[in-house]
């Protein structure tokens, strides 16, 4: 008779007690997060306060792709790296952050810029893709793999004061990103962090709410931001959520949707 | 004449300096109601200069510019978010 590998560690399972304890997560959530594989695209602002909780939850695997390196303008809001390693690769600052969070966790640091190649075999076989890139085109690209791969795509952006968060899946009768963004903006009218300045603590706002989306998600907790974009405004103290549709046609979505609205 | 309460984020708020403000306004859809803030100020015309980016909502529901604003009570414009 073969015998199945015990899902968790030895000593592992205490340091999940008070996500087992909720009854939206149990002891079924947390087996679901262990089991689980997810992508994180970006290292930076929003892939900080995402890597820090998923790894603290028990994600049994976690992919993390960046292709840049810690400089001290970083600091200010990417509180998975350090003084100390500065100029150190994003993602292996990130490996060891987390290693020393949760040791149970995998940590699969991946150093490289997205194209359409790396994109499909990346967000192949995962749970769930977590998008904190910080510029459209990788938006896109991402965006694009999910939706043949058929994963479903939580994404994330930030600007000044700003951010916004919802779960792109078409295949589940959530539009994608190119359904709710068909057009890229002119480059003089984008707002980045480089250069329009971004507040410290806005990703960690923003990237908390990304990672309790990933948690709920992934142990079928709650209500998903499937088919909302929730807006929040930190300068103002405001958040709004509008509900967003499939596009008919859609040139990246559209071959997949049976009924579009 | 209405009055409908408008929102503006990110880049729009940024431009226009104002998170929000409420306008009596003539116009029948959306299209119309921008032409008419274009008109407002300089700053609102920048914020405005390229539509095609901006996604808006009516009462929190996404919708197209050439959408009705009969009953309408509140109108966000809003662009996509790049940064991370």
């Amino acid at each position: 008779m073969e015998i199945e590998a015990p899902l968790y560690g030895e000593g592992e399972l205490p340091r999940y007690e008070r996500h087992i304890l909720l009854r939206e997560i149990g002891g079924q959530g947390q087996a679901r997060l262990k089991r689980a594989r997810v992508l994180v695209v970006g290292a930076g602002g929003l892939g900080a306060p995402v890597l820090l909780y998923l790894a603290a939850a028990g994600v049994g695997r976690i992919t993390v792709v960046d292709d840049d390196s810690v400089s001290l303008s970083n600091l200010q809001r990417q509180v998975i790296h350090s003084q100390q390693r500065l100029g150190m690769a994003k993602v292996e600052s990130a490996r060891i952050t987390l290693a020393g969070i949760n040791p149970y966790v995998t940590v699969v640091p991946v150093e490289t810029r997205l194209d359409r190649t790396r994109a499909a075999d990346l967000v192949a076989g995962q749970t769930l893709v977590i998008d904190a890139t910080d510029n459209l085109p990788s938006r896109h690209l991402l965006n694009a793999a999910c939706t043949a791969a058929c994963v479903p795509l939580l994404s994330g952006a930030i600007s000044q004061w700003e951010g916004q968060v919802t779960l792109y899946d078409p295949v589940n009768g959530a539009p994608c990103l190119a359904c709710l963004f068909p057009v890229t903006p002119p480059e003089e009218l984008r707002v980045t962090c480089t250069s329009a300045g971004v507040m410290g603590a806005l990703p960690g706002i923003i990237g908390a709410m990304m990672a309790a989306e990933a948690i709920k998600e992934i142990a079928g907790a709650g209500r998903s931001l499937r088919g909302r974009l929730l807006l929040h405004d930190a300068l103002w103290g405001e958040s709004r959520q509008i509900a967003i549709h499939r596009t008919a046609g859609c040139p990246v979505c559209g071959p997949l949707q049976k009924d579009p609205t | 004449m209405t009055t409908i309460d408008i929102l503006y984020f990110a880049w729009l708020r940024e431009r226009i300096d104002e998170p929000r403000e409420r306008v009596l306004t003539a116009a029948a859809n959306v299209a119309e109601l921008v032409d008419e803030l274009c008109m407002r100020s300089e700053r609102h015309a920048a914020a405005f200069s390229d539509p095609a980016s901006v996604r808006v909502a009516l009462d929190q529901r996404l919708a197209d510019f050439s959408a009705s604003l009969r009953g309408v009570r509140e109108v966000a414009f809003f662009p996509p978010m790049t940064g991370g």
